[in-house]
């Protein structure tokens, strides 16, 4: 794994064209280049992401998952079912709101809601798999990883996303991820949740320019 | 969607999506509270100078652990140990402490409008903390908060407020939330502490306790405030507890599950009987509870501003 910043660095010199999208778009206000997963593919990158996470953690007896708020909460829950399913083991679920830690909050800017966070079980020794659904700069993660410090001392603490696209500005990288995407900084990754948004799905659209 | 103010100077100024606001973002700060370290980092490297220019406790310890909670710095300044002692008066007090860039004042003052004097010579963000007998905006918002979590939706609510109608400005924020809000209100009290033109603050107003008390599911109850009588606005205190004071027997008028609530400090055996106080039924530990959370979110959400939008 520690290889695919690395491959995305590589991969994201040139910003990829993707033109071989075909399906309905859903979203008439964005214009969207790809699809890049549907439900069965998104099904299949959860299941192998809890089996991943059983491989290397040896014990599933200490996992505990967290999602971060807002599409890292039902992934979490979707990633913890497929785990008890496996080992027949009940996983801790909480969820992390990472507003409070944020770096861009100053006077003029206007200020994200903040939602609760709900972590109703010690962390402290632990193995924490923290769930996001999009890795992108790395400043989400960040936030997450100090709010978690104050919550406890884990054993680990262990990144898992489901989409990968690249561009980080920290030195952060995840250990489980669905899909890397290579993209342009410009372009828009949108996951579609059943849970939030009444459907899964990946799509790629470009940004606002 | 942030407040339009950088300052909080009474509920006068906000609209329903603004107070509504403020409670969801309160709801989800009481969390930190709870927990084994009770800090996030939010508000580092701001100041909270808190300017109490009257005796509290609950309000000026709210406000502090408030923003320490959030990680910012806070002062404070009580007129019995600073310069107002030497005569310094409250602009020449505000413009040195301005001086030294803090970000928010805190202000309590026994004069009406002292806070939005305040906002108009500072650059500071101004929080409202009781000016007077007009308004104090956070203490409306952490009673709104607890009803909203012990009795869920404001505007289904039939809310007595009792006692001394005329010094509070507890009742006047929270006739002006509740309304916003569109809860049922009802106030009783002496008609000597009833002022005029209450009733045009869309609220029912009697001189008779079980009237406002029927039916209600939150009755509030006041504090009497004999450091702002200037006369005898009642013969005895007695003679109040016996025609104002809360009992068992009056809490009967009320829905079976209503809820007790009183801003504090309490006179006991005056407003409401001891065991009232300290039943099942009575929420004024949650108020005190909440109002660090109301006040961590007015902190937070008066951080992001506009400083275009102040009030004027």
């Amino acid at each position: 794994m520690a290889t695919s910043a690395e491959t995305i660095r590589r991969i994201n010199t040139d910003a990829p064209v993707l033109t071989f999208f075909q399906g309905p778009n859903i979203l008439p206000h964005v214009k969207i280049k790809a699809r890049i997963m549907d439900k069965k593919k998104m099904e299949r990158a959860i299941a192998r992401i809890g089996q991943e996470i059983l491989e290397r953690n040896k014990s599933a007896e200490d996992l505990v998952l967290i999602g971060i708020r807002s599409r890292g909460v039902p992934l979490a829950e979707r990633i913890a079912a497929a785990i008890e399913e496996a080992e027949s083991v009940k996983v801790p679920r909480g969820s992390l709101d990472i507003t409070m830690y944020r770096d861009d909050i100053h006077a003029g800017s206007s200020h994200p809601q903040v939602h609760k966070t709900d972590i109703p079980f010690p962390i402290n020794e632990k193995d924490v798999i923290l769930i996001d659904d999009v890795l992108f700069t790395g400043r989400t993660i960040r936030a997450a990883l100090d709010s978690l410090i104050d919550f406890g001392r884990p054993r680990t603490i262990q990144l898992a996303v489901l989409i990968d696209r690249g561009h980080r500005e920290l030195p952060i990288r995840a250990d489980y991820v669905g899909k890397i995407l290579p993209t342009s900084r410009k372009e828009i990754v949108h996951v579609h949740l059943h849970e939030t948004d009444g459907h899964d799905e990946v799509l790629i659209a470009e940004g606002e320019s | 969607m942030q407040l339009k103010s950088r300052h909080l100077l009474g509920i006068e100024h906000l609209d329903k999506a603004e107070i509504e606001l403020i409670l969801d973002t309160a709801a989800s700060f009481k969390e930190v509270s709870t927990r084994e370290i009770k800090k996030v980092p939010t508000l580092r490297g701001k100041t909270v100078v808190t300017l109490f220019y009257e005796v509290s406790t609950r309000t000026r310890t709210s406000f502090e652990l408030a923003a320490k909670r959030l990680s910012a710095d806070t002062v404070s300044i009580s007129t019995s140990t600073s310069s107002v002692q030497k005569g310094e008066t409250l602009v020449d007090t505000v413009r040195n402490l301005e001086a030294m860039k803090p970000d928010y004042f805190v202000v309590r003052h026994s004069c009406s409008g002292a806070a939005l004097m305040i906002s108009r010579i500072s650059q500071a963000s101004i929080v409202n903390a009781g000016d007077g007998s007009h308004e104090h905006p956070t203490q409306a918002l952490l009673d709104a908060f607890t009803m909203r979590e012990r009795k869920g939706d404001i505007s289904k609510l039939r809310v007595a407020i009792i006692g001394d109608i005329r010094h509070s400005r507890v009742v006047r924020s929270n006739i002006l939330l509740l309304r916003k809000l569109g809860a049922d209100v009802h106030i009783a009290g002496p008609a000597t502490l009833l002022p005029p033109g209450m009733d045009r603050l869309g609220v029912t107003v009697t001189s008779d306790i079980g009237v406002a008390i029927r039916n209600a599911d939150v009755v509030m109850m006041l504090r009497i405030q004999q450091e702002r009588m200037d006369k005898s606005f009642f013969p005895s205190l007695r003679e109040f507890a016996m025609y104002y004071g809360l009992t068992r027997e009056r809490m009967r008028l009320a829905k079976s599950d209503a809820i007790i609530m009183h801003p504090g400090p309490i006179n006991r055996g005056v407003e409401i009987d001891h065991e009232l106080a300290d039943c099942d039924r009575s929420v004024i530990l949650d108020q005190t509870e909440n109002g660090v959370a109301v006040r961590m979110a007015v902190l937070y959400l008066l951080a992001g501003g506009n400083p275009a939008g102040e009030a004027s």
